[in-house]
């Protein structure tokens, strides 16, 4: 399973731990199962995302779960995000983490589109699917959403903001994603990408995953060759389901 | 404590002895998808019994006249009609497919020989007649008897066509299409208790329809957000009261009912009463929002109580009062150990139906390894039952059935690991006045009758 990798990690913490009070132990397991609670829905949102007619009831439910979870987490400060560095856009006393959820890197890419975006990219689908915001900052329209910037890539554990899911949804038109991504290389957009993609951004707080994003500054073709052993589980339960 | 609507049911003091009565569908393990029955509706006097599947198709079952030679048995069901009611299509503005799946069936109340129904899939509702023929119009003068256009030259007298018997010939025939008015999935169609109108409800909106009028219908409920990331919340079911005809409830994903007076306004997003229960702050967990959502709301003939179905229990609520549910029954319990697993494997968004005897003194819904649950409301007595092929003998007994939740597993019982998830009943109808139950189990549909009369 793809938590197999967090497990991994954090039963290296756990060893550590385990010397400590027994108390510790089951918070961090309850921890645990939170967290892997969120990557199974975040993977179900995703995955949802792409099919052809996603259920808004169970998109609903399953995005409120993520929510619940995410400001529990925050309550609980185990929510490592760091802050937006365009603060200027939303009041900080919000929760740091949904802000950084509710903005992804497509999703501004698509509120400006240039010209120079490759051939299919027509501008009805891709404004449809923009939430049009005033609260937020031009971006470099040409960047692929792989690609990110060192400040703004620490996007919590989304890579779709719930918003846009739901926006998606409406539209529900999964072909305008593949024409925003029209830009970028195909091998860029398959499903393998997206989940490395997300599985990477997905883990908590630790730079790592973040960080092997920022370094795919290039393409990500190196996000890809960096988890590999991530993909090999991803794919496993895509099979399996 | 039950209603008054309905009639010839026993008092709910009596047990109900099941017995199998019939199965319709095929044996196959290899059960296609199409085939998957998605509705099931007894309609208002209970002589037709219509299914929908998943492949768009409706299949209409008949009781036949009680046989004097066989006084115990009660009439069987046969099939009447079949027919396909909805295709799949393709929206090619979103490019996505439509499914053909049959949401829901609602029949109109019978006004003259032939019988009408509403059929919906995601996106449109369709108004079907179904009428018999029997006689067949002879001697015409300009065609031939199979239908060629006759020589006028030929024709030297002329005599006048007569009616002749022919064998019992039912047709269905589309005579209303209701479409172009729901962005989201329809989940639910109503027809009112004024029989000119019915409601359609989807995740977020509801409109109201004239049965009469296609290309126009009112939109009496809309609870999209202007931004929608600010969604949280959707409409699961919505139904006409049975009597009074300017009162509707829906129920929504986050266990709460609104009832609606259309005569308040024209947009009925203010609700007249609430009802919601209070969460029981000691059983709170990350999935406490998911199982309260409820997938089914039913008036009781009575048009006093309504009940509502969420994941584990089924709870009935008194119209005046919206603090709390009268009643709760729970249907299986023993699952709630097992949502995290449930929700993985998405069993957890099942939609279970449930329905009222048409007394109201007995309720009933499915749940998981093809069993189901009734529970008499007078007597508080409960009975898990099992649709299988095994116990499909006619006239045979239904045999109660038991989960085991823990500990010993006592003989005849089942454990909650052992239970089949992919056998889920989620649609069952129960006859409006006999002891009589349709059962949906995938592709099989089971009816049982009560023994006692």
């Amino acid at each position: 399973m793809f938590a197999r990798g967090l497990k991994r990690k954090c039963v290296g913490h756990e060893e550590d731990v385990e010397g400590a009070l027994a108390g510790l132990k089951t918070v961090s397991s309850y921890s645990l199962q939170r967290q892997s609670l969120l990557d199974m829905s975040l993977v179900k949102l995703q995955l949802c995302h792409m099919l052809v007619e996603p259920n808004l009831c169970r998109s609903v439910l399953i995005a409120n779960t993520v929510r619940q979870i995410q400001e529990e987490m925050t309550q609980d400060g185990t929510w490592r995000a760091v802050a937006p560095q365009a603060a200027g856009r939303a009041p900080l006393d919000r929760l740091v983490s949904t802000e950084i959820l509710c903005r992804a890197a497509w999703e501004q890419e698509g509120a400006h589109p240039a010209p120079g975006l490759g051939n299919g990219h027509t501008q009805g689908p891709v404004s449809d699917l923009c939430p049009v915001t005033s609260a937020q900052a031009p971006r470099h329209p040409q960047s692929s959403v792989w690609e990110m910037d060192g400040p703004r890539e620490n996007r919590g554990s989304f890579h779709k903001s719930l918003d846009q899911i739901f926006e998606t949804l409406e539209t529900k038109n999964p072909s305008c994603m593949e024409e925003l991504f029209s830009d970028v290389d195909s091998p860029y957009y398959d499903l393998d990408t997206v989940l490395t993609g997300m599985m990477a951004a997905a883990r908590p707080g630790p730079c790592e995953g973040l960080a092997g994003l920022a370094a795919a500054t290039p393409g990500p073709s190196s996000s890809c060759k960096s988890d590999l052993g991530e993909l090999d589980h991803v794919v496993e339960i895509l099979v399996e389901t | 404590m039950a209603g008054a609507g309905g009639g010839g049911c026993p008092a709910g003091g009596n047990d109900f002895q099941w017995c199998f009565s019939q199965v319709k569908g095929a044996i196959d393990e290899d059960v296609a998808e199409a085939d998957v029955i998605s509705t099931v509706e007894f309609n208002y006097s209970g002589d037709l019994l219509a299914t929908g599947d998943k492949g768009g198709r409706v299949v209409i079952f008949q009781r036949e006249q009680e046989n004097k030679s066989r006084p115990h048995s009660r009439g069987e069901y046969n099939v009447y009609s079949t027919f396909q009611s909805h295709e799949p299509e393709f929206d090619y503005l979103k490019s996505l497919e439509i499914e053909e799946k049959i949401n829901k069936i609602r029949w109109l109340p019978q006004q003259n020989a032939a019988h009408f129904l509403l059929s919906t899939n995601d996106k449109t509702i369709k108004l079907w007649k179904i009428s018999e023929r029997d006689k067949r119009a002879e001697g015409y003068n300009l065609k031939d008897e199979d239908g060629r256009l006759r020589d006028p030259f030929r024709i030297t007298a002329l005599r006048v066509p007569i009616l002749k018997p022919m064998d019992l010939m039912v047709e269905a025939s589309p005579r209303r299409i209701f479409a172009n008015a729901h962005t989201y999935h329809i989940n639910s169609i109503s027809v009112n208790s004024d029989h000119e109108t019915y409601l359609s409800a989807d995740d977020l909106r509801i409109n109201l329809w004239h049965l009469e009028i296609t290309d126009r219908s009112f939109n009496i409920v809309d609870i999209k957000p202007a931004n929608m990331e600010e969604l949280t919340e959707v409409i699961t079911a919505a139904e006409f009261h049975p009597h009074q005809c300017n009162v509707f409830v829906y129920s929504s994903s986050k266990g709460t009912i609104r009832l609606c007076d259309m005569r308040s306004s024209a947009l009925c997003d203010r609700h007249s009463k609430f009802f919601e229960e209070p969460e029981d702050p000691s059983s709170r967990s990350f999935f406490s929002e998911i199982i309260s959502s409820i997938s089914d709301v039913k008036f009781s003939h009575s048009g006093r109580y309504m009940m509502t179905r969420d994941y584990l229990s089924v709870k009935v609520w008194d119209l005046n009062m919206e603090s709390r549910p009268v009643e709760t029954h729970q249907v299986h319990e023993y699952l709630r150990s097992k949502l995290c697993s449930l929700y993985e494997n998405d069993c957890i968004f099942d939609k279970f139906e449930c329905c009222w005897n048409g007394s109201d003194s007995a309720i009933m819904t499915g749940s998981y390894n093809n069993f189901f649950r009734m529970f008499d409301r007078d007597t508080r007595r409960d009975v898990t039952l099992e649709a299988s092929r095994e116990s499909s003998k006619p006239r045979a007994s239904l045999k109660p059935r038991k989960v085991c939740t823990g500990g010993k597993r006592k003989k005849d019982e089942i454990s909650v690991d052992s239970l089949d998830f992919n056998k889920k009943i989620l649609h069952t109808a129960w006859h409006p006045a006999d002891n009589v139950i349709a059962v949906a189990a995938t592709n099989n549909l089971y009816i049982f009758q009560d023994k006692i009369n």
